[in-house]
């Protein structure tokens, strides 16, 4: 029977073939597991060995105290105190902007070669390296605008760096809306912004907004365009409080203090010889890399929250 | 035609329609919907019946670079709908629309019918929660959702759906009620209450239907349209149509022929 034995031959033609299939399956899963591995223990290291080094210095002091010579003595109050300011300007400047930006690309820009420029440049944006915002920033906010080396020029700097991230986010989840949805609004005879409030907006603000704390995320680790713009590097006062206990109860001092934040109170203690202060760095580094992790980990708790009812 | 006994609510008179491609996708369509009476629009895939149905309320105009030629009147204020001069939310806000696939909102039920009085700027509640009812009766959904008005309208059954889709285009007293393919994402048992609304709602309102399935056309409507290619073959009496067609192309498409 030469029709079987043709078969059997082909039978196991396939089967040596398919042995040899799997086994290029089975080393790929092990270089892809290695490769993540590899990111990923890094990271774990380098966070266990900061977490080692700086434990001595986990206590409320720490977060209390001003710098000071005494490296036992010396904590991060008004690092992260600037942080925070400076964080809230950010997220004033970028956020409304990034938006705007990202719905109108997606919604009302007409679609040419010149929007086409235009995403392209945006998208690009996002990957110019932070100390070129550094220098644009002490350009144009610290000389040219008269901000000085300010919060305010701080927080505009970082805005800038995270403008492109908060519209790119801001694009892509807009564009995850079915096209049915929209002329499901406008038959109902809608217009443009009505679609876009009642329900582009409304949807896409999970995905907006984790595109926005990742973006911040990004931003509270940035040093270089912060060094650029002239953060202080010791700063044994607070700026002054953005609410005031007298009528209009907000005041805008403290955007024109001067200022220092958490990465750049790190690397003022890095730099110095005494190993002492070496400790405050790894402590304020483990504080930087917790306080990124939740600010990620609240991004996606959030998107799973929002998108836990919507499904198209 | 033998039984025209309603005014025409609407007319397309030698209407041309290109997509933003080049592609000629309607060729000289010139025809008539009458008050309170449903058209069907039977035809092969790529026909042009959707693209037609679609003029009726500027949907193409969402999209950059399609273009009318022709006009399409209303009466009996013989508006030109397609007119440049005319917004395309005053035309979307009288003739209202329901999808091939039900596309509720990401909203509550009651919201969902809302929606269409919201855009109109109404506030009072009272006014909005008579009218929401009266739509979800009007779409025979009442007794189904009265108990839950604010769930999430992705609850429902999609047949449930697509007849909260209808309540949502009748909250806001549509003239005319557009309806592309309206059943076909749906099981046989929800198409017969879809098709039996559609029956009932004729007592309200003038109805132009897409529709892939002839035997749908043969029993809801009163008059259809065959098309081919773009171009209006025929159009007449339903019974006509499908008893004793005019044209060989129709008859060929309604005996199964072709297509």
């Amino acid at each position: 029977m030469t029709t079987q034995a043709s078969v059997l031959a082909n039978l196991a033609e396939v089967r040596a073939m398919i042995r040899k299939h799997k086994r290029n399956d089975f080393i790929f899963s092990i270089i892809g597991l290695l490769a993540l591995m590899l990111g990923l223990l890094t990271l774990f290291t380098l966070f266990i060995d900061l977490v080692a080094t700086g434990y001595p210095r986990f206590s409320l002091d720490f977060l209390t105290n001003y710098p000071s010579r005494k490296a036992a003595h010396a904590g991060l109050l008004s690092a992260w105190v600037g942080s925070l300011l400076v964080m809230l300007v950010t997220f004033i400047s970028a956020v409304p902007m990034g938006v705007a930006a990202g719905v109108y690309l997606e919604e009302y820009a007409p679609k040419n070669w010149f929007s086409d420029l235009i995403e392209i440049n945006v998208t690009n944006l996002a990957g110019v390296p932070s100390i070129v915002y550094g220098l644009l920033a002490l350009g144009l906010f610290v000389y040219g605008l008269g901000f000085g080396e300010s919060i305010l020029t701080a927080g505009l700097t970082l805005g800038l760096l995270i403008l492109p991230i908060v519209i790119v986010n801001t694009r892509e989840s807009i564009r995850g809306i079915p096209i049915a949805i929209r002329e499901a609004a406008y038959a109902v005879g809608a217009t443009k912004w009505q679609v876009v409030f009642h329900h582009v907006l409304h949807y896409a603000s999970g995905g907006i907004l984790t595109g926005v704390i990742i973006g911040m995320a990004r931003a509270i680790g940035e040093t270089a365009p912060i060094i650029t713009i002239g953060a202080l590097t010791f700063i044994a006062f607070l700026p002054p409080s953005p609410v005031s206990d007298v009528a209009p109860f907000i005041n805008v001092e403290w955007l024109s203090s001067g200022f220092t934040v958490l990465p750049i109170q790190m690397f003022n203690w890095l730099s110095r010889p005494d190993h002492a202060f070496h400790i405050n760095a790894a402590a304020t580094g483990a504080l930087i890399i917790v306080v990124t992790l939740l600010m990620n980990a609240t991004a996606i708790w959030l998107r799973y929250r929002i998108r836990k009812n919507i499904k198209w | 035609m033998a039984t025209i006994t309603s005014p025409v609510k609407a007319e397309s008179r030698d209407l041309n329609f290109y997509y933003s491609s080049g592609h000629k996708a309607l060729k000289g369509i010139s025809m008539a919907l009458y008050e309170k009476r449903i058209t069907a629009l039977i035809g092969p895939s790529g026909c042009g019946k959707s693209t037609f149905l679609r003029c009726f309320n500027r949907m193409h105009d969402l999209y950059p670079g399609n273009k009318y030629d022709g006009q399409i009147v209303m009466h009996p204020d013989n508006t030109n709908i397609l007119d440049s001069g005319v917004d395309p939310i005053e035309v979307r806000m009288r003739i209202s629309m329901v999808f091939q696939k039900p596309n509720p909102f990401p909203k509550s039920i009651y919201e969902n019918v809302a929606y269409g009085l919201r855009v109109r700027g109404e506030r009072n509640k009272r006014v909005v929660d008579d009218k929401v009812e009266e739509a979800l009766k009007g779409a025979a959904l009442w007794d189904e959702v009265k108990n839950r008005l604010h769930d999430l309208a992705f609850n429902l059954s999609g047949g449930q759906q697509q007849r909260l889709c209808i309540a949502r285009a009748l909250a806001t007293d549509p003239e005319i009620m557009l309806f592309d393919e309206p059943t076909s994402a749906l099981d046989p048992i929800a198409t017969a209450s879809i098709e039996e609304l559609m029956s009932e709602l004729r007592n309200k309102l003038t109805i132009l239907v897409v529709t892939h399935n002839m035997q749908q056309a043969a029993r809801v409507s009163d008059y259809t349209a065959y098309m081919y290619l773009g171009e209006l073959i025929e159009y007449d009496d339903t019974d006509k149509i499908f008893t004793n067609p005019g044209r060989k192309e129709t008859e060929d498409y309604i005996t199964g022929k072709f297509g």
